[in-house]
C-alpha cells in the first residue's frame, strides 16, 4: 500500500541510521566500532548511540527538533571527535596544498581558515575540507571521518616531489563544535583571552585545556569548533554543559546544516561529481592549477547537464536520499526542517530546470509531492 | 515524552504495534517503543477510509526527522476511521502512544487471527 516502496523499513532501535546509514562505513562483527573520548558523557547522558563511519555517535540526546532549536537560539555542542586531520609541515607545506586543493590556499594568513575540495584529475570530489593556517610552514585540514583514510593517501601520493610531511593527526585531536548565537559569549567566559573572528583561529586555554579555537562551524550559526587533546575534552564538555550549552547529536548537525544548504559529502556529491554541478564554484579557484582544475573550469566554461538545487515540500510530506525527481534528477538529502516545519532538501535536477521559482514533484514511495526549487539557503540564519 | 507503558487490556504485534479490540473492530497503534525508537514523530499521513489491510503486512508510515518507518498491521480488515488530528499534531503519537495517538479503527475481516498476537508480558518479554 505504499506504492512503489521497496524494502520494509521496520522499526528499529537504532532509527537514526535510517538516513544516515548511507555514509556509514559498513562495520563488519570483527571491526569493533570506533569510541571518542567523550563516549562516557553520551552514555551517561542517555545518548541514542548509532554507528557512524565506523565510530559509535550519539544522533541525539532528547531530542533532534530541540537540540536543532537550541543551536538556533542559544547554544549547542557536538562531538565530532570522528572527524580526521592531517598535518602538513615543511617548507612547500602551502605550496603542495595548493596542488592538492581547490582553493587558494596563499590567500590563508596564519591564524586563517579555508574552505576547499579535494578532486581528482577529473574533477571528480575526493572530500570536501577546512584548512587551518597554524604557521607559515604549519598547516591542519580537517577531513571528514568516511573518507580520512582515502584523504590522507591521496595526499601522501601526490607529496612525491614537494618539502614537505604529510602527517595523520586524526588520533591526536578531539573535536567539538560549540555553536550558536550564544555560543561565543558562554566560550569567552571560560577562555583565557579573545576568541578568533569567524574564519580566523588561535590558541587558547578553555577551563584549563590548552586547544585551538576556530571560528568555523556547519550550523549557519555563529560559533567556534575546538581541536584539542581528547585526553582534556571530557573536562572541556563538562564546562561547556555546566556553561548552559545543549549536548547535541548528529541528526541535530544533520538538519542544522540542510536548512542553511551546507553540503554532505556522499550525500550531496560524491567523486561522480564535480564542483561546479554540486554548486561548489566559488571554492575553486584553477588558476592556482589545483589537481582537477582543467575539468573543473571546462565544467564553468560549458556548463554541467545538472545542478544541485535546495527544494521546499509545498504540502505535507518528507523527501528522502534517494527519492526520484519528476523530469529527472534525484533527492540527495531530505529531512524535516524543525525551524520551516516542513519538508526540505536538496537534488540534482537538469540545468535547464533548476531556477528558483521552479515547481517540482518529487516521487516520495509512490507519491507525487509537489515542490519548490528554493534559492539557498533555505533558511536564513541572523548569524554569523 | 511518556514513560515507557504497555496496558494491559491490548494485544501486541511483535513489530511494535498495538490493537485494542471491541466488536468485531480493533482500534490500531504503534507501542511506546516504537515511538521512543523512532523520535519525535513530525509526519503521518493516515491511509484512506475503505482500503484494506492484511496482518503483518505494513499498511501505513511514521516519520520522524531523520527516519521513515512502515507501521505493519497486527490483524487484518477495513479501515473504517483514521486518526485526523494526527495531521496538525504527528507528535500525539509520542504524548500518547496508546490514547489520543491511535492511528486507524477497522473493521475486522478475520477476528480469530487475534490468538496469534502477544499480550503485554509476552510483549515486553520480547523487548528483552
Amino acid at each position: 500500500m505504499t506504492g512503489s516502496s521497496g524494502a520494509r523499513r521496520p522499526i528499529t532501535a537504532d532509527q537514526g541510521l535510517v538516513v544516515l546509514a548511507c555514509l556509514a562505513v559498513p562495520s563488519t562483527a570483527e571491526t569493533a566500532l570506533r569510541r571518542t573520548s567523550l563516549y562516557g558523557r553520551h552514555a551517561a547522558a542517555g545518548a541514542r548511540l548509532v554507528p557512524f563511519a565506523g565510530w559509535e555517535m550519539p544522533v541525539q540526546y532528547a531530542g533532534i527538533r530541540d537540540e536543532h532549536l537550541a543551536v538556533r537560539r542559544h547554544a549547542g555542542m557536538f562531538d565530532v571527535s570522528h572527524m580526521g586531520e592531517v598535518q602538513t609541515r615543511g617548507p612547500q607545506a602551502a605550496a603542495f596544498l595548493q596542488r592538492v586543493l581547490s582553493n587558494d590556499v596563499r590567500r590563508i594568513p596564519e591564524g586563517g581558515a579555508q574552505y576547499s575540495l579535494l578532486c581528482r584529475e577529473d574533477g571528480g570530489i575526493l572530500d570536501d575540507l577546512f584548512t587551518y593556517r597554524l604557521a607559515d610552514c604549519e598547516l591542519l585540514t580537517v577531513t571528514n571521518a568516511a573518507n580520512h583514510e582515502k584523504d590522507l593517501a591521496w595526499m601522501q601520493e601526490q607529496a612525491a616531489g614537494f618539502d614537505v610531511d604529510v602527517i595523520d593527526r586524526a588520533a591526536e585531536f578531539a573535536m567539538l563544535a560549540v555553536q550558536g548565537p550564544a555560543a561565543r559569549s558562554l566560550l569567552a567566559a571560560l577562555a583565557d583571552g579573545s576568541l578568533p573572528p569567524r574564519m580566523h583561529c588561535c590558541q587558547r586555554d578553555i577551563a584549563g585545556a590548552p586547544l585551538l579555537i576556530c571560528g568555523t562551524g556547519y550550523t549557519g550559526e555563529d560559533g567556534v569548533e575546538l581541536l584539542l587533546d581528547p585526553e582534556h575534552a571530557p573536562a572541556v564538555w563538562d564546562a561547556l554543559v555546566g556553561a548552559g550549552v545543549t549536548p547535541c547529536g548528529l541528526g541535530a548537525r544533520d538538519t542544522l546544516r540542510l536548512e542553511v544548504c551546507f553540503h554532505l559529502y556522499g550525500n550531496d556529491m560524491d567523486e561522480r561529481r564535480n564542483p561546479i554541478e554540486a554548486g561548489l564554484g566559488w571554492c575553486c579557484k584553477e588558476e592556482t592549477g589545483f589537481i582537477g582544475a582543467e575539468a573543473v573550469a571546462a565544467a564553468r566554461a560549458a556548463g554541467t547537464p545538472e545542478k544541485l538545487v535546495a527544494f521546499a515540500i509545498d504540502g505535507p510530506g518528507i523527501a528522502r536520499q534517494g527519492n526520484p525527481i519528476g523530469g529527472g534528477g534525484v533527492v540527495t538529502s531530505g529531512t524535516f526542517s524543525p525551524c520551516l516545519e516542513r519538508g526540505i532538501g536538496m537534488g540534482y535536477v537538469p540545468s535547464e530546470h533548476a531556477a528558483p521559482g521552479t515547481r517540482i514533484e518529487i516521487d516520495v514511495r509512490g507519491t507525487a509531492r509537489p515542490a519548490v526549487i528554493e534559492s539557498k539557503p533555505l533558511y536564513r540564519t541572523k548569524g554569523p | 515524552m511518556s514513560d515507557a507503558s504497555y496496558p494491559e487490556d491490548l494485544l501486541y504485534h511483535p513489530e511494535h504495534d498495538w490493537a485494542r479490540l471491541q466488536d468485531g473492530e480493533a482500534t490500531f497503534g504503534i507501542t511506546w517503543f516504537a515511538q521512543d525508537a523512532l523520535g519525535e514523530v513530525v509526519f503521518f499521513e493516515p491511509p484512506k477510509v475503505g482500503v484494506a489491510v492484511t496482518k503483518d503486512e505494513p499498511y501505513t508510515e511514521v516519520e520522524s526527522v531523520k527516519a521513515v518507518s512502515d507501521v505493519v498491521a497486527p490483524l487484518s480488515g477495513e479501515v473504517i476511521e483514521v486518526n485526523t488530528a494526527l495531521a496538525d499534531k504527528p507528535e500525539t503519537i509520542n504524548d500518547e502512544p496508546y490514547g489520543e495517538g491511535w492511528l486507524v479503527k477497522v473493521k475486522l475481516s478475520d477476528p480469530e487471527e487475534a490468538s496469534s498476537l502477544l499480550d503485554a508480558a509476552a510483549y515486553q518479554a520480547s523487548l528483552a
